[in-house]
């Protein structure tokens, strides 16, 4: 016991300044991307030739846009662009209401929209989430666990994922949706009481990711859930439990636009 | 190994007409003789060639370090290895499913992953229309009797954890048997690898399970470079033997405040939750992504680190290792935890051999095998790791393997970080080698990653067969909760930590 408690008196304080100060990332960190077309060459299409998912739309165009929602956040398109048109920034602020929010170009930051004043007075201060991994690799799972761990600490807000969905306020889901798991995840849905939320959290879950186009999957939350509207879309692969907790107070109604910004100026501002 | 075999070994590109087609009672033989002999079933996969079905072995040889393969074609069916060596059943189950060949006397014929047939064939398992069928859709193992009753858990489980469904049927608290039913998270993997490598490729590997990114993207560009005929620069294989260990690292520290949160002690399950944090932030500071995607690119590496980054990252590894070390020592000094961990959940060296187990599980099982030592690849050719293996093959048995592996793998991470190999972290690389065969493995923090590669008349993925540890593994937690309890579930889970993805694919 006295060895306990001596551990914890060395180990200290572990919960990160977030969100009252600004949250630290590595200096490698790959954040939003942003995207300087009138740096293209002509015709060059190497950033979109190399993308993974197809994540870059009109390459070497003034309208060219990245699509959050398939983005690996791998690094490769800034890596095959010496120019350096796409650069990612260290803003950990992805999360989106809407699914055509996460096209970007311009170097602004994705800030997810407040719930209604009902549904707020609802959540704002419990919201109690259900998690289905329906063909998560384990990696947005894991993040999700380390949510809720004493670093990010998701319950100081109120925030926890419970183990039944009749205890649950909203569906947290991760993966393409496999179709083995559709019926599951449908189950699991309708077993959580009204009103609900649902959370797509992933390049799988809201746009099948690496796995888009798999024949035995469905491109995500979106599109195995049929009529059911996704309230919060928080990019990544897997995106950082930081991001999570961003969309997440955001869509609480707990984040003023200015709250919660990365430092400025740090390492990973830099291209 | 017989002399039909052909001998290879870890990375080794062997031209795939090389590889012995036998008659499939020669073919049987053989693989039943040589895991009698101590051999081990590395790999067993199936794939369509000229009009028919062809099987292929990979057996492991690990005292000498060679492979060996060999083939077989079958028509709709042939006499089944698992009916002599269980290690082969989700293979066999595997080949069954996806290209409708039945193992014929197979003591467990069941579908595995429930994912569409490759081959217009009839069912295997008798199903009207394979496709409409999922997991749960499945004949379970039933045992009548009075008082004896059932518990089903899953697919979807209380925490945030991949879907599994687990079926145990019970006299009281006491487990007669617990039947493992997965394919929930059937992506098709394997399916998308064909006709690469594309730009997809890579991504796809680290996807395979996202907890083991640098495990199976290390086992895909070593596939990759040695089908281009190249060897990675000393300096990438150092930077990737970090990121694979630092991946160990942050895996073993999270499973052991896991196992403390499961009989309920707090203080590690909270502190050892934050630590691993250090070790994944860690693959962060040198590529960006805690679980290193985006680190690995056939050819090298795509980050590299300075002298003065690196020294300061060691210098931080093994302080972090110092207070996991510390914390996960409170938990193994408790005489009340260290109970609930004794005699829990135990797997004899019997049983581990029979079932083909690998990494922690098996090493916790008394057997000395480790990819790193019995099939050296990259930086590990150079510098040796040493095999931690105990016997007892308890739930404290899995935890001891993975603290001390865990704090080997920081001595090596941080050694390899104090003194990195000069030149550069990355080359080009150029077509893959036609109609060939490699077999890459890798130990990942579960066990033996192998990852085969067929290649095309044009260099292309003809066949791609991935083999996560966990395929071996699944089983073992099933007879780990034999005679067990029934509230020692979570505890034995825990220990083996398998992956879902990993196993589905």
């Amino acid at each position: 016991m006295i060895d306990i408690l001596k551990f914890r008196l060395a180990y200290g304080r572990q919960t990160v300044a977030f969100p009252d100060g600004p949250p630290r990332f590595p200096a490698r960190f790959r954040g939003r991307p942003v995207v300087d077309a009138s740096r293209c060459g002509d015709g060059c299409e190497a950033c979109a030739e190399s993308c993974p998912t197809g994540a870059i739309l009109d390459p070497g165009e003034a309208s060219m846009r990245i699509d959050l929602g398939r983005c690996l956040f791998c690094g490769d398109c800034q890596t095959a662009c010496p120019p350096g048109v796409v650069r990612f920034t260290n803003d950990h602020r992805l999360a989106s209401r809407s699914r055509e929010a996460l096209v970007v170009s311009k170097d602004e930051p994705v800030l997810a929209a407040a719930l209604d004043a009902k549904m707020k007075a609802l959540f704002g201060r419990s919201l109690k989430l259900r998690q289905v991994s329906a063909g998560g690799c384990n990696g947005c799972e894991a993040e999700l666990n380390a949510s809720g761990n004493i670093q990010f600490d998701a319950g100081r807000f109120g925030i926890q994922f419970v183990a039944s969905p009749r205890h649950a306020d909203g569906l947290v889901v991760t993966g393409p949706v496999t179709e083995n798991m559709r019926v599951a995840l449908l189950k699991t849905w309708e077993a959580v009481p009204a009103p609900k939320l649902v959370v797509a959290v992933g390049a799988c879950a809201i746009s099948g990711g690496v796995f888009r186009g798999s024949p035995v999957a469905h491109d995500g939350a979106a599109g195995a859930l049929g009529d059911v509207p996704v309230d919060l879309y928080v990019p990544g692969c897997p995106p950082h439990p930081i991001t999570f907790l961003d969309g997440m107070l955001r869509l609480l109604g707990r984040l003023g636009p200015r709250d919660g910004a990365p430092a400025v100026g740090s390492p990973a501002d830099r291209p | 190994m017989a002399a039909e075999v052909l001998e290879t070994w870890n990375g080794e590109v062997v031209p795939l007409r090389a590889v012995p087609v036998l008659p499939v009672e020669r073919f049987r033989t053989i693989v039943l003789e040589v895991l009698r002999a101590g051999g081990r079933l590395s790999a067993l996969f199936g794939r369509e060639a000229d009009g028919g079905v062809v099987l292929t072995a990979v057996l492991a040889d690990d005292p000498e370090g060679r492979l060996g393969l060999l083939s077989t074609r079958v028509g709709d069916a042939y006499p089944a290895l698992s009916s002599e060596a269980p290690a082969a059943q989700g293979f066999e189950r595997e080949i069954a499913e996806q290209l409708g060949v039945r193992p014929e006397g197979h003591p467990w014929l069941k579908p595995l992953r429930f994912e569409p047939p490759l081959r217009a064939a009839p069912d295997a398992f008798g199903r009207k229309d394979p496709r409409a069928t999922i997991p749960g859709e499945y004949p379970f193992f039933a045992v009548d009797g009075e008082e004896v009753h059932e518990v089903a858990v899953g697919p979807v489980h209380a925490g945030i954890i991949e879907p599994g469904h687990f079926r145990f049927q019970c006299h009281g608290e006491k487990v007669f048997h617990l039947e493992i039913v997965l394919g929930y998270q059937h992506r098709g993997v394997e399916a998308a690898f064909r006709g690469g490598p594309d730009r997809r490729s890579l991504a796809l590997a680290e996807s395979i399970a996202g907890d083991t990114s640098i495990g199976h993207g290390l086992a895909y560009v070593k596939a990759v470079e040695s089908l281009a005929g190249l060897t990675a620069p000393a300096r990438a294989m150092a930077l990737r033997g970090v990121a694979l260990e630092l991946e160990r690292v942050a895996n073993h520290v999270g499973d052991l405040g896991a196992l403390a949160n499961d009989v309920g002690f707090l203080p590690t399950a909270s502190y050892c939750g934050a630590l691993r944090a250090d070790f994944l932030n860690a693959s962060a500071e040198i590529c960006g992504n805690r679980f290193g995607r985006g680190l690995l690119v056939p050819g090298g590496v795509r980050f590299d680190l300075g002298e003065e980054e690196a020294r300061a990252l060691a210098a931080r590894v093994r302080a972090s290792w110092e207070r996991a070390r510390a914390a996960a020592s409170l938990l193994l000094d408790s005489p009340s935890a260290r109970a609930r961990f004794e005699g829990t959940g135990t797997v004899s060296r019997e049983t581990a051999t029979e079932l083909g187990l690998v990494g922690p599980a098996a090493r916790a099982s008394g057997l000395d095998r480790d990819v790193r030592h019995d099939h050296a690849f990259g930086i590990y050719r150079f510098v040796q790791v040493p095999v931690t293996a105990t016997d007892g093959g308890d739930v404290l048995a899995r935890a001891l393997v993975r603290l001390l592996e865990a704090e080997r793998s920081v001595e090596f991470a941080a050694t390899q970080l104090e003194g990195l190999p000069g030149g550069e972290a990355r080359v080009e690389i150029g077509p893959l080698a036609p109609r060939s065969l490699v077999v890459s493995m890798v130990e990942g923090w579960r066990g033996e990653i192998a990852h085969v590669a067929l290649t095309d008349e044009r260099g292309r993925f003809e066949r791609y067969k991935v083999k996560d540890p966990s395929f071996h593994n699944w089983l073992g937690l099933a007879m780990a909760l034999r005679d067990g309890q029934i509230s020692d579930f979570p505890l034995c889970n825990k220990s083996f930590n398998l992956s879902y993805a990993g196993h589905d694919l």
